[in-house]
């Protein structure tokens, strides 16, 4: 069972990496987003796969039967909040300079560096 | 309960202030007050450190290794009370006409988030709060980013979201290791067992935590986040992400693979050694290529981050000293630059080096202003900077890395290089159009006393330095790592 989730893992990380490395920003953010799910999932089954029951003490008991550790799964539910608020925020920020650049291609966004005119100088800044 | 004030403080202040959202007045003096309370709550938290030692506090009362702790050490209480300091003079700023940020019924709020993000990473004592912490930071990082809105900005917002988010990710993944190795969260109970970890075991895992933070203090060749973002910014603001987000990095790294985790693989500090002179001769000759003021200051702050990080690759207790007293003068005196070229641009009209010039004529005091802190950037006696290098020079010949004091000595003569070329360039050649007169009614009295404030800092860190370097020596002692 661990080696079938640890090659889940490996793929989705491995496919969000590739997407991550895409000239078209979109799939570039859905690499990212596929690799924060891979690492989610890392820190899931940092607790082990062990059983499914939940971890709640019986009445009259004092310690844990065999459950699920429940360290992870809190961490886990931390990581995923936090995730899909910066993916949202991500969608629009890209939706954004989509519509401002008028292109989705990452190797053409350059207007935080705007390119040097001569290849030696940089370029003379605009007055702002 | 004085622990958590650093960053409770912030955290309410930016509630509040997002709930007068309506009223800018209001919002005004509700930031004003939240940043005094948080500033004198550090100098208070700084006393207690001071006189009583390290106090840690637990979350829920639960034993440790179990809840979530807050520790307030030198290093933490030390970077919160500048973090404190430099959002006041932030705010201070804004009064100004010095470039200030756009007005906008988010700006408070989020400055505050950035501050309660940044002090809480500083004093947490837990590797995931430590993440959530990040997390934090950089969301209100990136609201600051996309106040103006146009499309440079959203640009620099994009490539500094996607490299930082990356970064925080692998600190993600090594949090999972290295919980799933050895059971802990907690630095001290996870300093214990990884100790006893086979070395096979703990090279990768220590070597993706401290990528993670590399990439957070934007050293060689991690660093593209920082120069592609920081001249999209307002002065002010560009101020306190200089002062705060590379030391987040730093402050982590110290913790944890200076610090708790020592002995740490042999191996990784070598590594560190050579980023780190990879990140100084970068930076400085970035620096060197660059003609707009924030641009040549940005690439300094790799080239600084160099210095702080070959000082922590000398894994020892003087080295971590130095790294700390370094980080400490950097984030005033590299604040104190980004404001003096804020106070440019207000009198000379442009951040481009090649646009500007007579300011050695039309204002003076400001030449005097920009000479100190450029010349403790360089490290020229008796300025703060002089004292950071040394210890970390002398250090390096201590530990017989003549290439790597060699290095740093050379890279201090190409910042003096750069440093010169904004005295020519901006202060002393007669300005390019002979028409120009500074602005006469321009208010700049509240950003020229924000900036005295931190010239008379490292004035004074230089000429009295002995209980600084006291205190940092204490400081390198509480972080448990490194040869005594």
């Amino acid at each position: 069972m661990i080696w079938a989730v640890a090659l889940a893992l490996g793929t989705v990380i491995a496919a969000g990496t590739y997407l991550l490395l895409s000239r078209d920003l979109l799939r570039c953010l859905i690499g990212l987003v596929l690799f924060g799910n891979g690492i989610n999932l890392l820190l899931f089954t940092s607790g082990r796969l062990t059983s499914s029951l939940p971890p709640i003490i019986d009445a009259g008991d004092t310690v844990l039967a065999a459950t699920a550790n429940p360290l992870p799964q809190a961490l886990v539910l931390t990581a995923i909040v936090i995730s899909f608020a910066l993916m949202c925020f991500s969608l629009v920020l890209a939706l954004q300079i989509i519509q401002l650049a008028g292109s989705d291609d990452v190797a053409r966004l350059r207007a935080s560096e705007p390119p040097s005119p001569d290849g030696i100088k940089p370029a003379l800044e605009e007055p702002s | 309960m004085l622990v958590l004030l650093p960053l409770l403080v912030p955290l309410a202040t930016a509630l509040l202030c997002a709930l007068a959202w309506t009223t800018p007045r209001l919002q005004r003096a509700i930031s004003a007050g939240g940043a005094m309370l948080l500033l004198f709550c550090s100098l208070a938290l700084l006393w207690q450190v001071m006189t009583q030692g390290v106090i840690t506090l637990t979350a829920g009362n639960w034993p440790l290794p179990f809840g979530i702790a807050f520790t307030a050490d030198h290093l933490g209480t030390a970077l919160v009370l500048i973090a404190a300091l430099m959002l006041s003079i932030t705010l201070l700023w804004q009064e100004s006409a010095a470039d200030p940020a756009p007005v906008s019924p988010a700006l408070h709020p989020l400055l505050h988030g950035l501050v309660a993000g940044s002090a809480a990473a500083f004093l947490t004592a837990d590797l995931f709060n430590l993440y959530v912490w990040f997390e934090v930071s950089l969301i209100c990082a990136l609201g600051l980013l996309v106040q103006g809105g146009s499309l440079r900005q959203l640009d620099a917002a994009l490539k500094y979201f996607v490299l930082n988010l990356v970064g925080t990710l692998l600190l993600l993944a090594a949090v999972a290791l290295l919980h799933a190795a050895t059971g802990q969260l907690n630095f001290t109970a996870l300093g214990e067992v990884v100790s006893r970890l086979d070395h096979s075991i703990k090279l990768p895992l220590l070597g993706l935590l401290m990528l993670a933070f590399l990439i957070k203090a934007a050293a060689f060749p991690f660093f593209a986040w920082l120069p592609v973002s920081y001249h999209t910014l307002p002065a002010p603001v560009l101020a306190l992400f200089s002062a705060l987000l590379t030391k987040i990095g730093i402050c982590a790294l110290l913790r944890t693979i200076a610090g708790v985790f020592f002995p740490a693989p042999e191996l990784l500090f070598t590594l560190l050694g050579w980023i780190a002179l990879l990140s100084m001769v970068t930076g400085v000759l970035g620096a060197a290529y660059h003609w707009d003021m924030r641009r040549i200051l940005a690439f300094h702050t790799i080239s600084q981050i160099g210095y702080i990080l070959l000082a922590i690759a000398l894994s020892s207790r003087a080295g971590n000293a130095a790294a700390i007293f370094f980080a400490l003068h950097h984030s005033m005196v590299k604040a104190g630059l980004f404001l003096v070229a804020g106070l440019i641009y207000c009198q000379a009209g442009h951040y481009d080096l090649r646009r500007i010039g007579g300011l050695y004529a039309a204002k003076p005091g400001l030449a005097v202003l920009f000479l100190m802190l450029a010349l403790s950037l360089v490290g020229i006696p008796p300025l703060s900077g002089f004292w950071g290098k040394y210890l970390i020079i002398s250090e390096s010949f201590n530990q017989g890395e003549y290439l790597w004091a060699g290095v740093a000595l050379f890279v201090g003569f190409l910042t003096l290089y750069s440093m010169a070329k904004i005295w020519l360039e901006a202060f002393w050649k007669p300005h390019p159009d002979r028409d120009w007169r500074p602005p006469t009614e321009a208010r700049t009295a509240p950003a020229y006393a924000g900036l005295c404030m931190l010239v008379l800092v490292t004035l004074w860190v230089g000429l009295v330095p002995e209980r600084l370097l006291l205190f940092v020596s204490d400081a390198a002692a509480t972080l448990q790592g490194g040869v005594p």
